[in-house]
């Protein structure tokens, strides 16, 4: 993914298999947002694809949406004026197919689709906790059910493989301890996850896999283990310089510039 | 006065930390409110002055004429509210909250009216000569409420600024109202859409003064219900019984032509319902999918030329094709849709003021269009700037538009039929709106204005729903096109341009919806009707109605950017505090979901 003359994430080759939590991290401006923005058509990758179940996925969102990847975003993005439960139901439009004509005519088969929709958003607002909040406005809700919720509505769309973005930032102990029960929860059932944290605990605790970001590449992946042994990555994060290969010194410049990049593109 | 009977609850209300702006007893102020508002109502039965010259003849005793009629009322009013703090029985419920504010408010509404009527008296006639006793007795006995309603006592304040605002706010909280019999509840909708035709019917009779008079009793009135909560009491009565409430909205719209004797004014009634209409199409495209469109009328204008030219008028193209009505109307609808899509599909790739501005050049582009297609600068299908004249009335099945019918004694002339039509049309248009916005696509217009990057990351196909929302929002305002062509005889396309003096154009329909209530059902008729009479009604200020109208806008969106009738979910965005209703029991035992919630 290229920026003009900055290149933010650069030959990042990553797979993620069923069933398995998988962790980004990486110093501020490594490119993981830039990195899920591209997975999820925000952003249209310069060069390079994304597949999922083996197809490649075309640069959209709804579109990536519908094949099943779902995420939440760095900085909450509910729909802050609609209820709770309204929320999670537009999470499910990928899901249901009711067009305008049907819901103008009011066939059985509308109040039959919106009836199963709503089962099911009640079963996730059960699932995460909030059901006794359905009809709250999402921007009233506290800070850390807002990050639940955002879940919620990820997970309405019946996705394949769910990408959080920092879904502890902001939260305390207690809550990142929660939000760790769900993580595993959702795995449970049979969803895949990636996870950007910057918060070592919670990743090392959670995933099976964890992939490193320095610059816009990655540097290493592996287990928890693995990676915690990396002096790299060790360096990385102090701020050590990263062993100026020749042809590493041109992206250190870039990927400083990626920084303003990504808050941009929030 | 009749009754000193502390009623507990009031009692309650007034511990001695309260005092009144005016230090007055609590029972003074009471006595004052009540027997000035018994004294102003019996003083519209005494003559006010001595010459017929005023309009609506004051000169009569005994029999209240004119604005003696709307002082009549509002000392009526006065003094119910007054007996109602008095604890009689069978008037609680018009002040649940127990505040001042309705009070002060329908006192100012009396006095207000009455002084107007009063010195326009000295003013037209020429001097206070023309007074009569009862002129004088009116003017002192609707002064006593408000001096009355300005001594209730309430919470101490440091300014004389703050006690007078504290005087006309809203009550905090208003009491859940307790639970009626469903045939009472009906009852009373059925009484307040009654009132409603009443007021709207005398209202859009009324000229000049009267107009005046009567716009300064239903602006105090209503504002004196709204802080007493009853409006709130009132629209949760009709989400309850929300089939029965909208049924009872139509007859009461069907009413209207009943209660005329003169087709004029069912003109008036017939345009602001086309306005209206129009206006809701357009909420569907503002209100719900939050796309700025300026250039809305030019829909209106396609449905209406659309249908001219296939009426059969010698003066169309095609003056030998005259299509049933039907067929013109769905002819016409059609051809604003294919208009709107071919308008949103380049031009939803926009957002925000992008898309205002380019809907802007859009709107412009099909008026000047029309106005060259006159065979001389473009194609000859519109006559230019001549437009295509004499349209022929309808005619259903027999029934001719264009004649007067006598319905059970009622005289139905031409403009109250295509009143009659267009209340179906109006219905049509509601129930679409309604059905759509309580849906899947219905939210996802929602989501889109919230946030269109978090809505197509949950799937949303951002182009698609909006193109439907733009493309439904054109057909709507096509069909009401359609009848508005009947309705005026002729079409021409100056109406149809971003900003003019008169209704409809862009400006005006944006500012119907914006000044009603955005996303309500409601709102844009209440707006067109408002943004269509007064510049009617006020003839004083015809050269100046589009400035008085801009400041007019400015107060509204300083002081109630929501709307007259606002939104929920509105409300709370610009006033960042609150919730929306919240059912009291959290318990969801009743759902079906929480039987099957596995998880």
């Amino acid at each position: 993914m290229r920026f003009g003359g900055l290149t933010a994430v650069r030959s990042v080759d990553f797979t993620v298999n069923a069933g398995e939590i998988v962790g980004l991290i990486g110093p501020n401006g490594a490119g993981k947002t830039t990195f899920f923005n591209c997975l999820t058509g925000l952003y249209v990758p310069t060069e390079g694809t994304v597949s999922y179940q083996g197809t490649v996925l075309p640069p959209k969102p709804h579109l990536v949406t519908k094949a099943g990847i779902a995420r939440t975003f760095q900085n909450i993005r509910l729909f802050a004026n609609m209820t709770v439960l309204e929320n999670v139901l537009v999470g499910r439009h990928t899901r249901t197919k009711e067009g305008l004509w049907s819901a103008l005519l009011r066939g059985p088969g509308f109040k039959r689709a919106e009836k199963a929709s709503e089962e099911r958003a009640m079963e996730l607002l059960e699932f995460i906790g909030l059901a006794h909040k359905r009809d709250h406005l999402a921007r009233n809700l506290p800070y850390g059910e807002q990050r639940k919720l955002e879940i919620a509505r990820a997970l309405a769309s019946e996705p394949g493989l769910l990408l959080l973005d920092e879904p502890t930032a902001g939260m305390n102990p207690q809550e990142t301890r929660a939000t760790e029960e769900l993580v595993f929860a959702i795995r449970d059932k049979g969803i895949a996850v990636l996870v950007i944290e910057h918060d070592m605990r919670f990743i090392f605790n959670l995933c099976d896999r964890v992939a490193v970001l320095v610059q816009g590449e990655k540097l290493v992946e592996g287990t928890s283990d693995v990676v915690q042994a990396d002096e790299r990555v060790v360096a990385a994060y102090l701020g050590e310089p990263f062993e100026p290969t020749p042809e590493d010194t041109q992206p250190a410049a870039e990927a400083e510039s990626t920084t303003s990049t990504k808050g941009e593109a929030q | 006065m009749t009754e000193t009977t502390e009623n507990p609850q009031t009692a309650a209300t007034a511990p001695a930390a309260q005092r009144g702006l005016i230090p007055l007893p609590l029972a003074t102020a009471r006595a004052l409110l009540l027997a000035g508002g018994i004294l102003t109502t019996a003083s519209t039965f005494l003559r006010w002055t001595w010459t017929s010259d005023f309009p609506g003849d004051l000169t009569v005793n005994g029999y209240p004429g004119g604005l003696q009629v709307l002082t009549l009322i509002a000392g009526i009013i006065t003094a119910l509210f007054a007996l109602s703090t008095y604890g009689v029985r069978g008037l609680g419920w018009l002040l649940p909250a127990r505040n001042n504010a309705p009070l002060v408010l329908t006192a100012l509404s009396g006095f207000a009216v009455t002084w107007y009527t009063v010195i326009s008296i000295a003013a037209e006639l020429g001097g206070i000569v023309n007074w009569e006793p009862g002129t004088y007795i009116a003017a002192v006995a609707s002064l006593l409420p408000v001096i009355g309603a300005l001594a209730l006592p309430q919470d101490a304040t440091d300014s004389t600024k703050e006690a007078l605002k504290a005087y006309i706010a809203k009550a905090d909280h208003v009491p859940a109202p307790q639970a009626t019999a469903p045939w009472i509840q009906r009852l009373a909708i059925t009484i307040v859409a009654a009132l409603g035709l009443t007021v709207f019917a005398y209202g859009i009779d009324a000229e000049d003064e009267l107009f005046i008079g009567f716009l300064i009793v239903v602006v105090f009135t209503a504002w004196a219900l709204q802080t007493a909560g009853l409006f709130d009491r009132f629209s949760r009565l009709t989400a309850d019984n929300r089939s029965f409430a909208l049924a009872m909205g139509f007859v009461a719209a069907i009413g209207f032509p009943f209660t005329q004797t003169n087709d004029h004014y069912a003109n008036l009634g017939v345009n602001i319902l086309i306005f209206g209409t129009v206006a809701l199409g357009l909420n569907i495209v503002v209100g719900l999918a939050g796309l700025l469109d300026l250039g809305y009328v030019a829909f209106l204008g396609v449905g209406a030329y659309t249908a001219a030219l296939v009426s059969g008028s010698e003066f169309s193209k095609f003056s030998g094709v005259q299509f049933p009505f039907w067929a013109a109307a769905l002819t016409g609808a059609a051809a604003s849709l294919v208009f709107g899509v071919l308008i949103g599909a380049p031009t939803l790739r926009l957002r925000g003021d992008y898309l205002a501005i380019v809907t802007l050049g859009f709107g412009e582009i099909f008026r000047i269009a029309v106005n060259n297609m006159d065979g001389v600068s473009g194609p000859d299908i519109t006559n230019g700037p001549n437009g295509i004249p004499s349209i022929p009335d309808l005619s259903f099945f027999g029934f001719d538009f264009g004649q007067n019918h006598d319905i059970a004694g009622f005289t139905i002339g031409r403009f109250a039929n295509y009143y009659l039509l267009m209340v179906l049309i109006s219905a049509l248009v509601v129930t679409i709106y309604r059905r759509a916005s309580d849906s899947r696509i219905g939210r996802s217009w929602i989501a889109i204005r919230e946030d269109e990057t978090a809505a197509t990351a949950m799937g949303i196909n951002g182009f698609r729903v909006k193109l439907i929302a733009f493309a439904l929002g054109a057909t709507l305002a096509g069909l009401a096109g359609t009848v508005s062509a009947h309705v005026t005889y002729s079409v021409v396309p100056n109406p149809y341009q971003f900003a003019g003096a008169a209704p409809p154009n862009s400006a005006f329909l944006l500012a119907a919806v914006v000044l009603g209530g955005m996303g309500t059902v409601s709102g844009p008729f209440l707006g067109a009707a408002l943004l269509y009479l007064l510049p009617e009604k006020l003839v004083a200020l015809q050269d100046k109605s589009l400035l008085a109208f801009g400041i007019a806008l400015i107060l509204l969106m300083r002081f109630r950017p929501e709307g007259i009738i606002p939104n929920r979910r509105r409300q709370l965005e610009f006033h960042e505090t609150g919730q929306l209703d919240v059912p009291d029991t959290t318990t969801l035992t009743d759902e079906p979901a929480i039987t099957k919630a596995g998880a």
